[in-house]
């Protein structure tokens, strides 16, 4: 089944889906010109405008159930931005609207946890302020009817993250992470634009509706350089193999920005430019062939990462690179995996922030210690936390019946039936999973207290605990509503398209079987090192397997030898060169006619031998370019 | 009405008046009002502007010396309108900025402000005048109140970066001379009038010699590399406001030079040298880059960072298709304003802590939050962040050129990267991480000062969301250039057909 036909639309609330993107902002804007005068009531603003924009989220929804399934995608233009290049408008369909309630629902819980979390921080306004600029420019970018308001959007939440995750910016570390993430990004970017300037150049429109039903009139050639292109940047604001290396840095944000931003929605805006994008990469065997290793390949490191660190946050981090592997691996097969993709997605969503809000609630009991060897035996003084949180790592391995389960499980059968090697290596993802879940889960609530003599743990407060009830909900019962009689798929067909023949649910596949005792097998492995076995305060040597795992699989290593070292060098290099040899040459002719004593009589003696020669000079340079790039 | 003599009469006046002031107060009150004076009539001008009328409009000619056929002519189109609007839209912006700066030295106050009037006049003047030769009196009279400005007012070095800057300006200025003469000899028609002289030069070789003459000039005042060393020694030591007026607006002298003159004079010789002139600008993008990244002294650092945008705004000049064009102009003028503000906000710090230098600071952003604030904002426009007009542009440059040479685009491309590098390595020594001792009683930014940055961060930030009502002026401008180069934009190889579009 094809993608259904754009429909230009007024009226209702899809006519004022923009109200979603502007309500936000202005919170944004307030906040911050505000200044200090709106420090008393600037989280109840910031939360007030994210459940406003979730409220228009949900109109704008019930109306498009209003519509025939194949008249679900409603196009509204709003003003012409570039005028001969993009006009400013808004898609409305089945795709974006799913994500627009998943980027407003949980944000707005995120936003409510954030007032107690953030209670204590002189600067919570700010807090909120950024968090409302992300959620709006997260909004754009899903909701964008063409490529370059969704680069809009695609920065807008970069800059969101960059300054979220400095947020602590007296820490030289926070301001650090938030540089790297940026600046990773943008090598993300930087493919991402080329591939924007090639589909320019092959459409003459950057417009969806243009491009991408015209997209098999495209050359496979071109098809696969603008695919490649596209995965360049979904790689870098996914945290996919090879622009990995900044997710683990930006868990110095604080926990709430890790689990809306790093977690739930701005990283998975890589797994959205691929499935919106589907046509063109279903011209393009290669590109999406890429896909699929990408997504397998950052599957299992994320996965490794995740079993070696002792940081909480940086364990669920390595799980999200992970979780989102899977989501890619999904992506890159086609009309038969972005239901799946899209339903882990937004069960991913759920189970991930509430674990990561979780984690949050453990931090603030424990004065802010991150190191689970720290932890133990929290299950008794924080119950809520711990049930909520069990029931998010119930999903993440795939427990029978709960939401992973689903959507997980939906998307390894799906990879196993287009390709088996890929779909035994996302089997042992599974199985690592199981293993790095239950250490955490074992370290941080059961066993020995292994306490600093100043932590006195306590159950965090209401407004912390009801985000996480609400979102452990929805990780146990999301997955069967969407994936069961193919609800979801059904649903995002006129979309994204779907395959010819709806896959049927299998409850006990051979190949469910087999994860399910993988997993166990992990969660086995788990209990018998870190739940019966004590935990040692301090972390062993262990194995070149263990190093080669907590250094992040020498991500950085790597990325400081081959760029960052030699980018060092060159710099050094140019502002020399610029110093001496450019400038060297000036100056000595200015030397040659009195020019730095500065008065004008000497200058003018030395004119015409100056003129002279700076015209030798300018030939001279001239000539020796012509004779590099004449050939051209 | 005569409106673009208006203008310049109104400035060149208000200098006059702000000499006789007694006061130094007052001289500077009368400069703001002037200024401002000077805006209001533009913007009253610029909506009289019809984008689809005649090529030039508010067009005035008298006769200056009738024996060479040189005039008094000035006019604008959309491109010389977009130029003269960013100039007197950052005039009074700058002379709020430097209310103090000129109180350091011994020099008078008052002077320094007639100066700046002076100069508005002259920038008005370059971008409007439609006689060559009146054009090249502009363009070597503007460097004598900057020389001045830089040389009496500027830091330490200023007498060494004022003679550099003289220099490399006069040398390109009698090039250009050289090649208006013959210009105005070889094509024998006994005028200097811009429109009477374009296609007048049929031979080739001849277009590529003058072309060389005014291109050179031209490459030097933009700069493009490698004639880009005096920029950062000029800019490093001008006074803040001076520093603004010199890379906002006198560098655009020379992209602006590039597309009116270069282009539409000497048609097959642009065409010829194109490759060159893509070739220089590329390497301006990323060498202007690197070298920014390795800056210890702010000012100098965004210096070079000019030295990159100017690459940008080259490329997309000689890239010849409409959306870079328009891209190229929109370029000039978003980088007048972002650039200013970095200069600006750069200088209000610079001025509290009497260091140009990187690593005298350190945790500004705890101590003036706004200052940091709007920095922070002023950075990301250098970085073409989306939503700041200056992404716009450097996107249209970018997609513009790529539909005809992919390569340099590319290469180009990597700029964006470069830029996210020098600006937030920048940010985060001066900003970020522990208050260093030195700033820890600096004081945020001052009434005066909010309102030098409110105004360019709100221009900033609405061209960067709705840019059309510049580039439906730029637009035509562009294409009529392009027509008159007999160029047309390459053809996608997939027509979709849009309406609009």
């Amino acid at each position: 089944m094809e993608p259904a036909e754009i429909i230009q639309h007024s009226g209702g609330a899809i006519g004022a889906a923009w109200l979603m993107i502007a309500l936000p902002l202005v919170g944004a804007a307030v906040l911050l010109l505000g200044g200090r005068r709106t420090d008393k009531f600037g989280h109840l603003l910031g939360v007030l405008m994210a459940v406003a924009s979730f409220v228009v989220a949900a109109l704008s929804f019930v109306q498009l159930l209003g519509f025939a399934p194949g008249e679900r995608r409603r196009g509204i233009e709003l003003y012409e931005f570039i005028p001969g290049l993009a006009k400013m408008g808004l898609l409305v369909d089945p795709l974006s609207i799913s994500f627009c309630l998943l980027i407003t629902f949980v944000g707005s819980l995120i936003h409510v946890y954030s007032i107690g979390y953030m209670a204590h921080d002189p600067n919570r306004r700010r807090f909120f302020a950024y968090l409302n600029l992300f959620v709006a420019a997260m909004l754009l970018l899903v909701l964008a009817d063409n490529y370059v308001a969704l680069f809009v959007g695609w920065e807008g939440v970069g800059l969101a993250s960059y300054l979220l995750i400095g947020f602590w910016q007296h820490k030289p570390s926070a301001a650090t992470a938030a540089k790297k993430a940026f600046i990773v990004n943008r090598v993300g970017d930087f493919g991402l634009l080329i591939g924007i300037f090639t589909i320019f150049a092959t459409f003459h429109t950057l417009a969806f509706d243009g491009v991408l039903a015209n997209a098999d009139k495209a050359s496979s050639g071109t098809l696969t350089a603008i695919g490649l292109l596209l995965l360049v940047g979904a790689c870098g604001k996914s945290a996919q193999l090879p622009l990995q290396s900044w997710l683990l840095d930006a868990m110095e944000g604080p926990t709430p920005v890790s689990a809306l931003i790093h977690a739930a929605t701005m990283v998975t805006a890589g797994v959205y430019l691929i499935v919106r994008s589907g046509p063109i990469f279903q011209g393009a065997e290669t590109a999406q062939i890429v896909v699929t290793i990408v997504g397998v390949a950052t599957l299992l490191a994320g996965a490794i990462i995740g079993t070696a660190k002792d940081d909480i946050k940086k364990a669920l981090a390595g799980s999200t690179m992970s979780q989102i592997g899977y989501m890619v691996l999904a992506a890159g097969i086609g009309k038969a995996g972005y239901a799946f993709a899209i339903a882990h997605l937004i069960t991913h969503g759920f189970f991930k922030a509430d674990m990561f809000l979780g984690a949050g609630s453990v931090m603030h009991a424990m004065n802010d210690e991150v190191n689970m060897r720290k932890y133990g035996a929290l299950r008794k003084v924080m119950p809520v936390t711990f049930v909520t949180f069990l029931i998010g790592y119930l999903a993440i391995i795939g427990f029978p019946l709960l939401s992973g389960y689903f959507t997980k499980d939906g998307i390894i059968e799906t990879v196993m039936e287009h390709n088996a090697v890929l779909g035994w290596l996302a089997v042992l993802g599974a199985g690592i999973t199981g293993f790095y879940m239950s250490r955490l889960v074992f370290m941080t609530f059961f066993g020995a207290k292994r306490w600093e003599p100043t932590a006195h743990p306590h159950e965090s407060p209401a407004v912390m605990t009801w985000p996480l009830i609400i979102l452990s909900i929805g990780a146990i019962g999301l997955g069967a509503f969407l994936v069961l009689g193919n609800r979801f798929m059904t649903f995002l067909a006129p979309a994204v398209g779907a395959p010819e023949e709806m896959p049927a649910f299998h409850p006990f596949s051979p190949t469910g079987l087999a994860t399910l005792a993988l997993v166990a097998a992990g969660a086995v492995f788990a209990w018998l090192k870190y739940g019966r076995a004590e935990v040692p305060a301090l972390a062993p040597r262990g194995s070149f397997l263990t190093t080669f795992a907590r250094r992040d699989l020498y991500g950085d290593a790597l990325n400081e030898a081959l760029f960052m070292r030699p980018g060092q060098w060159l710099t050094r290099l140019a502002v020399f060169f610029d110093n001496r040899g450019v400038d060297g040459l000036v100056n000595g002719l200015a030397a040659g006619i009195g020019g730095t004593s500065g008065r004008l009589r000497r200058v003018q003696t030395g004119f015409v031998r100056s003129y002279a020669l700076s015209i030798f000079l300018g030939a001279a340079l001239l000539a020796g370019a012509w004779l590099v790039v004449g050939n051209l | 009405m005569p409106w673009l003599s208006t203008l310049m009469g109104v400035s060149v006046l208000g200098a006059l008046g702000v000499t006789l002031v007694r006061n130094d107060k007052l001289a500077k009150q009368f400069t703001l009002v002037v200024s401002l004076i000077v805006l209001a009539l533009t913007v009253a001008m610029a909506v009289q502007f019809s984008p689809n009328g005649d090529k030039f409009q508010f067009a005035e000619t008298y006769d200056w010396i009738p024996a060479f056929g040189v005039h008094y002519g000035v006019a604008v189109d959309g491109i010389a309108l977009v130029l003269i609007l960013l100039s007197v839209i950052l005039v009074p912006i700058v002379v709020l900025a430097s209310w103090h700066d000129a109180e350091a030295g011994k020099r008078s106050v008052r002077t320094y402000f007639s100066l700046l009037l002076v100069l508005e006049a002259m920038m008005i003047g370059v971008f409007a005048a439609t006689d060559v030769f009146l054009f090249y009196v502009f363009f070597e009279a503007m460097l004598i109140p900057m020389y001045f400005m830089i040389g009496s007012y500027g830091g330490a070095q200023r007498s060494y970066a004022a003679v550099k800057f003289l220099l490399y300006s006069l040398f390109g200025g009698l090039l250009m001379l050289v090649a208006v003469i013959a210009l105005y000899s070889i094509a024998g028609k006994g005028t200097f009038m811009f429109t009477d002289l374009v296609g007048t030069i049929q031979d080739v070789t001849t277009q590529k010699w003058l072309f060389l003459g005014f291109f050179i000039a031209f490459a030097i005042k933009a700069p493009l590399w490698p004639f880009h060393t005096w920029l950062p020694d000029a800019a490093a030591q001008a006074p803040a406001g001076a520093a603004v007026l010199l890379v906002g607006v006198l560098d655009k002298v020379g992209t602006y030079g590039m597309l009116r003159f270069c282009l539409e004079l000497f048609p097959d010789a642009a065409k010829f040298f194109t490759p060159l002139v893509i070739t220089l600008s590329v390497i301006g993008i990323v060498y202007g880059a690197i070298v920014a990244i390795g800056q210890t002294d702010m000012k100098r650092l965004i210096a070079y960072t000019s030295v990159s945008h100017f690459g940008f705004i080259a490329m997309g000049v000689f890239a010849m298709t409409t959306t870079a064009g328009a891209g190229a102009t929109l370029y000039m003028v978003n980088h007048g304003f972002s650039t200013g503000a970095l200069f600006l906000i750069a200088g209000f710090l610079i001025y509290r802590r009497g260091s140009q230098y990187i690593a005298d600071y350190g945790g500004v952003q705890k101590v003036a939050p706004i200052l940091a604030g709007t920095f922070l904002v002023a950075g990301l426009s250098s970085l073409s962040l989306p939503g700041l007009s200056t992404f716009v542009s450097e996107f249209m440059v970018l997609t513009g050129t790529f539909q005809r040479y992919v390569v340099p685009s590319v290469i180009a491309t990597v700029g964006v990267i470069l830029a996210a590098i020098y600006i937030l390595w920048m940010y985060q020594r001066t900003m970020n991480g522990p208050t260093a001792e030195s700033v820890k009683s600096l004081p945020d930014l001052n009434a005066r000062e909010k309102w030098v940055v409110a105004p360019l961060v709100a221009l900033l930030l609405v061209f960067g969301f709705y840019p059309k009502p510049l580039l439906d002026v730029i637009h035509p401008a562009v294409q009529d250039t392009l027509s008159s180069v007999s160029v047309t934009d390459p053809q996608p190889a997939v027509p979709v057909a849009q309406e609009g579009q």
